[in-house]
């Protein structure tokens, strides 16, 4: 049964939302790594974070602890540094919450080839249009930079692809 | 299992630490808004990478000092900070530069350490690598626009550089808390990183029209507790809740 167990308390701890961009959960981010039941019955979840300096980190990791508890579990939140999170770990579904919520999704793929004033092309997530310029490399949060769309002239939010 | 030592590890933690709080300062300050929110996100990285390290090493020393008491608790001369990221801000162009400096030469250290048979380090390094690769990009391009930019913001360049670059060799000096672990393989050999460093900063500076001095006498002392003049400044305002309110939790 601690399969049955084990997906019961990943189900509970993979709706938890992000804070800084509601649309999309833990698990979309890739934030949550599993969700496990030790040999005492507890729920260990292990968590990572997006940027070593992302301040969500602490307020994620309550949320999923309340989470869990509210579903009846005995959470345990466990930190994990590798592998590192990237871009890549946003799942499909989560890069379309994220486009329908008005937040660019990263650009597939790493950026760490890209070499100075290497440009990449951002679609604008309401009109779609290719035609967009960057207006800062950092934005309101630490995983965002800001981008506008030439075509419809409005501004938007990339999640930048690290 | 192999590990990195406390106070190699330390000092790397207040590099990033130090560096990050006088980023912090231009919050509210900036030129513009974009680079009011530039800065204070890449100061966030560097706290948040300070304190994976000082978790780190206070784990490995056993002796159960925490991130913030190895952050707020010590006196100046255990701060084994490099000297180059506690020098004043100066105007935007200073601050872009030093970070641009510093950016560059973490970048190269991440990349190695990445590979460290210190399973902890590596984890760090894999992380702050993205991180550091997107902070030097990000004050690279400033550093050509302000370069190659006016007269004025030239000069001010040209400044800076005289003033900071006698501060980079301070990269390149070994360690020597760190120096049996870069034999072992968990500690990146940073004198070997010079070269690709050198390569890197020349680059950028000759798309910026900057000529960088010819050679300049290394400042050195941070790893072993000596410090600059503006340190204990530093240190008052980074301390003071700590010092007033010991143990304080938010």
């Amino acid at each position: 049964m601690v399969t049955l167990q084990a997906r019961r308390a990943w189900e509970a701890a993979a709706a938890v939302l992000d804070p800084e961009v509601p649309a999309v959960t833990v698990a979309d981010l890739g934030i949550l790594r599993a969700v496990d039941i030790d040999d005492q019955g507890r729920a260990v979840a292990q968590v990572t974070p997006t940027y070593s300096g992302c301040p969500a980190v602490l307020a994620i990791e309550l949320a999923i602890e309340a989470a869990l508890r509210q579903a009846g579990f005995d959470p345990v939140i466990e930190r994990v540094l590798a592998p590192a999170w990237t871009t890549d770990w946003i799942t499909e579904e989560g890069r379309e919450k994220l486009r329908a919520y008005g937040i660019a999704p990263p650009v597939a793929g790493s950026s760490s080839k890209r070499a100075l004033f290497g440009e990449i092309t951002v679609a604008c997530p309401r009109c779609a249009a290719r035609d967009t310029s960057k207006l800062s490399e950092f934005g309101s949060t630490a995983c965002k930079a800001q981008y506008r769309c030439n075509a419809c002239h409005e501004p938007f939010d990339y999640f930048k692809c690290i | 299992m192999p590990a990195a030592g406390v106070a190699a590890l330390i000092g790397l933690a207040d590099d990033h630490l130090i560096l990050g709080h006088r980023l912090s300062e231009w919050c509210g300050h900036a030129p513009m808004l974009e680079e009011d929110l530039a800065m204070p996100n890449i100061a966030l990285d560097l706290i948040g990478q300070a304190r994976a390290l000082y978790s780190y090493a206070g784990d490995l020393e056993g002796a159960g000092r925490d991130e913030d008491a190895l952050a707020f608790g010590r006196m100046e001369r255990a701060y084994r900070n490099l000297l180059i990221c506690e020098l004043p801000n100066g105007d935007f162009a200073q601050t872009m530069l030093r970070q641009f400096y510093f950016a560059s030469f973490m970048q190269l250290f991440w990349q190695e350490a990445e590979r460290s048979s210190d399973a902890t380090l590596a984890a760090i390094a894999a992380k702050a690598v993205k991180e550091a690769q997107y902070h030097r990009r990000h004050c690279a391009e400033w550093v050509i626009r302000l370069g190659d930019g006016t007269d004025e913001s030239a000069r001010r360049m040209a400044e800076a550089m005289a003033l900071l670059a006698p501060y980079t060799g301070e990269f390149f000096i070994a360690d020597p808390e760190a120096c049996g672990a870069v034999e072992a393989g968990i500690w990146p050999d940073t004198q070997a990183l010079q070269p690709a460093w050198q390569a890197d900063v020349e680059q950028v500076f000759a798309a910026a029209k900057l000529v960088p001095p010819a050679s300049v006498y290394a400042q050195k002392g941070g790893r072993s507790g000596l410090h600059t003049e503006a340190m204990g400044h530093l240190l008052a305002q980074l301390q003071f809740m700590q010092r007033s309110f010991p143990d304080m939790t938010w």
